[in-house]
């Protein structure tokens, strides 16, 4: 017992040390030259190394622009996989500077595990699939199924509500990863697999027989997906925060890949010129260089073409923009000005 | 005349702590416990100092929470709305189960192997060294997941059962064997069934005096008596004497069944061929109720196994009701259409008639089996392949390691004991009871102990094959959804500490009764 303790204490202490020093964390990673930022341990669209051992994915491109807006180089991210239990306790301890991982942006979340999210990229929903033999048409019709579902995330509660809502049974079959699921879920270990609508469509889309598989109309929860950083050092916050916001913005003024070099040079529209920084000293405010914003739009593009270039309808995961639009286009995606 | 004379008794000085070497360890002790209590409570006071900087305080208030989650297995009834701490101690009654069942089936495997393992046939022993080999050199997280991944692989889905003309048939009309688990009968205490039982535990106990008795008699006056018949009649007789009982007497009073009004008169089969099936209000742990399922479940294997032509899907479902009163409630209300009450009961109810068939009251146990219902198997217990995995994976890696340590004791005993008993004319299987394992009994079993906690705390692995376990469920899903990161993990420790501690104490008991006995 004395062992243990003296070991739990360490540890504590190395937490809470850990915890003290993240005021300075730009620095930190100043230092390091390295962006450590945690990402799912596979999801394709999402997180996922490619068949060259580079992580890419939606999520990733996030850290990629972070990475491009504090360092100047993309490529300057050191990817931690983190599972559905281990992610929070991986920012909690210092492990890593972000986490951008389909995270669900809860109440909990933000005020009693102390993090913060620092904004929106993917607004998403809980959903069922199922065999298309099995001639479910809808989650009602699930009363009695054996559910698979990744343990320590918010699906779980909202599955335990959404049954008891319906007056309906189920059997949870709790999982560790995405990959074991899908492999109980294929060998008919579980009638169903509920998770996050996108994760659905992505875990689909790398079935041999994608079509035998069908997504269920119900929405059962709200799941607003965004990256966060911890409590306590708002300083890297809003860098995390107006580089996921301008990555946003750039979509919704136009500035693409193709075009950045030629709008870097100036431009006749005031708000172009402040986010790329040939008006104004945002880049300064921020404590980053003035071509902050320039570099992160070169790592992948604005938020559109990194929508279409991983989960878009392009892609085998081939989302629809849907909620995810811009405003103008009837959709969800709204930056603050830049002003 | 000799006279002692005592030494002038030394008056303790101060500074004897330093100078005199039966005081000075003393001091040099004190002094170190109290740098080690100041290094401690410098870790806790930094601990909670730091997290208070957080903003975080140490509170156990989240366990009287709803957990808002559920779990699979449940031993005690739980659902989402209760606290986190029945939650946790759902997971807690989860470890225990597998840490049982893996204690009694690694010292069975145990002992075999390392018996074998000296055995003079070449091929027995090499195999059983294989064992040994294998499975104590590759990691138990290994072997869980192997065994899971085959269980998941290879075994069929529920859905292979359904249909006019499955690709897989119930063993016995009884069992399955699912990728999501094994699926048996639920024994049913009937009429006189907690007497059978309490009959059958007494003869048990009777066949172990009897048998103390029959030695006794042999080592006091030298009269063998035989052992196998009376141990047999013993273990019987009983038994069977109150099965036949209560099977011919309260047993077989008859039951009727209640369908909805204007159905009366018919037989069942007429009855449930009509319909297309029926819903039967089943009593939990009523053995009439089990009886009428089991004759709807005959219907539907008959309707099945039928002629072509007139096959018949029968739609066969039970409704579970906790009392006689609530499932004649439901009755009426229609939730079911099926309903077997006692005779006497069916003359008080209003609604509903009787059909012409009856079913007896049951015998001392019935048995109530699982069957294909929706997605999954209904009713019956279902054996997880969860914890099937964990439970076999834990049981064949201790197993090899007790193996060892059955090997280690026996080959302890110094050889000239075995050729001694051999010259007194014992037969090998004689002096291995008689001479051998009664000497290795107390170099085994500390060690074995040692195995015990290990395969106890080994048990939470269970996460990676999705048994909730405490570590699943306190350490896992709870320490998850509340943040409650160091008040989970103290728990858990505390514990792992008090159940390893247990079973050490258990054990250690148990190797004192059967230590050398010094005089």
């Amino acid at each position: 017992m004395k062992k243990s303790v003296l070991a739990s204490a360490v540890a504590a202490t190395a937490i809470a040390a850990a915890g003290m020093a993240s005021a300075q964390t730009l620095q930190q990673v100043q230092d390091r030259g390295v962006l450590n930022c945690g990402v799912n341990t596979g999801l394709v669209g999402f997180a996922a190394p490619n068949a060259e051992g580079e992580w890419e994915g939606f999520d990733v491109a996030v850290c990629r622009a972070v990475a491009a807006a504090v360092l100047g180089d993309p490529s300057s991210v050191e990817f931690v996989s983190t599972t559905g239990k281990t992610r929070f306790t991986a920012l909690a301890s210092g492990e890593v500077d972000m986490v951008s991982r389909n995270t669900t942006w809860t109440f909990t979340r933000d005020n009693d595990l102390k993090f913060e999210f620092v904004g929106i990229n993917y607004y998403d929903g809980q959903g069922f699939m199922v065999p298309r033999a099995l001639g479910v048409s809808s989650a009602t019709e699930l009363d009695g199924a054996t559910v698979c579902i990744q343990t320590g995330t918010t699906t779980e509660l909202n599955l335990a509500d959404f049954f008891r809502a319906n007056n309906m049974n189920y059997d949870p079959v709790p999982i560790e990863t995405n990959a074991e699921a899908q492999q109980q879920y294929l060998a008919g270990a579980c009638d169903v697999y509920t998770t996050d609508m996108s994760g659905l469509a992505a875990t689909r889309a790398t079935f041999e027989a994608p079509g035998d598989h069908v997504l269920l109309p119900e929405v059962i929860s709200k799941e607003p997906l965004g990256p966060l950083v911890r409590h306590g050092d708002n300083e890297w916050g809003d860098i995390v925060r107006w580089t996921l916001n301008g990555l946003i913005a750039a979509e919704e003024y136009g500035i693409t890949s193709a075009n950045i070099d030629e709008l870097a040079q100036g431009t006749n529209n005031p708000e172009i010129n402040r986010m790329l920084g040939t008006e104004g000293n945002f880049g300064e405010i921020l404590g980053l260089e003035s071509d902050w914003l320039v570099n992160a739009l070169k790592a992948g593009g604005n938020y559109g073409e990194i929508f279409e270039r991983h989960i878009g309808e392009s892609t085998p995961i081939g989302l629809a923009r849907g909620l995810n639009a811009q405003w103008t286009d009837g959709g969800l995606m709204y930056s603050p000005p830049f002003r | 005349m000799s006279s002692t004379v005592e030494p002038p008794r030394e008056q303790f000085r101060l500074s004897m702590l330093l100078n005199d070497t039966r005081y000075r360890s003393y001091t040099f002790q004190v002094i170190a416990l109290f740098l080690l209590i100041l290094f401690m409570a410098f870790l806790g006071w930094n601990l909670v100092r730091n997290l208070a900087d957080l903003g975080q305080d140490i509170s156990f208030a989240f366990l009287g929470e709803p957990a808002g989650y559920d779990i699979n297995q449940r031993p005690i009834p739980y659902n989402n709305q209760d606290s986190h701490l029945r939650a946790a101690f759902v997971g807690v009654l989860n470890t225990l189960i597998v840490a049982f069942l893996g204690c009694v089936t690694a010292t069975i495997l145990g002992t075999i192997a390392g018996v074998l393992r000296l055995s003079n046939n070449w091929l027995v022993a090499k195999l059983m060294a294989a064992y040994v080999e294998a499975f104590r050199n590759v990691p138990v997280l290994i072997w869980i997941l192997i065994i899971f991944f085959i269980m998941t692989a290879a075994l069929p889905a529920p859905s292979a059962f359904r249909g006019a003309d499955p690709d897989q048939t119930m063993l016995f009309g009884a069992m399955a064997a699912t990728n999501r688990g094994v699926y048996v009968p639920e024994p049913v205490l009937g009429p006189g069934g907690w007497l059978f039982v309490a009959v059958f535990l007494a003869s048990v106990a009777g066949v172990f005096a009897y048998r103390r008795f029959a030695t006794k008699l042999l080592y006091d006056t030298g009269r063998d008596l035989p052992r196998g018949w009376p141990s047999l009649a013993i273990l019987v007789v009983p038994s069977l004497v109150v099965w036949l009982l209560f099977s011919l007497t309260a047993g077989s009073a008859q039951n009727a069944l209640l369908v909805p009004e204007g159905a009366g008169g018919q037989t069942l089969e007429d009855y449930v061929m009509a319909e297309g099936g029926a819903t039967l209000c089943l009593v939990d742990g009523a053995s009439s109720s089990t009886v009428a399922k089991t004759a709807l479940l005959r219907l539907q294997a008959a309707a099945r196994s039928g002629p072509v032509d007139d096959r018949v899907n029968l739609n066969i479902r039970t409704n579970r009701v906790e009392s006689r009163a609530a499932a004649v409630a439901a009755f009426e209300e229609g939730q079911c259409n099926l309903l077997a009450v006692p005779q006497e009961a069916a003359a008080n109810i209003a609604a509903g008639a009787t059909l012409e068939t009856q079913l007896r009251e049951g015998r001392p146990i019935e048995w109530d089996k699982p069957y294909l219902s929706g997605f999954n198997f209904s009713d019956g217990v279902q054996v997880r392949g969860s914890l099937i995995a964990l439970w076999f994976a834990l049981a064949i890696y201790t197993g090899a390691f007790i193996a060892e340590n059955v090997r280690a004791g026996i080959q302890a005993i110094p050889r000239g004991q075995t050729e001694a008993a051999a010259s007194l004319g014992l037969r090998p299987g004689r002096i291995m009871n008689l001479v051998i394992l009664p000497q290795a009994l107390r170099i085994i079993i500390p060690p074995v102990i040692s195995q015990y906690l290990n395969l106890t705390k080994n048990s939470s692995l269970a996460i990676a094959v999705g048994y909730m376990d405490v570590t699943g469920t306190l350490g896992g899903i709870t320490l998850n959804q509340t943040g409650r990161a160091i008040e989970s993990i103290l728990m858990l420790m505390l514990f792992y500490l008090i159940i390893s501690l247990s079973i050490s104490a258990v054990m250690n008991v148990f190797n004192n009764a059967v230590r050398l006995k010094e005089r």
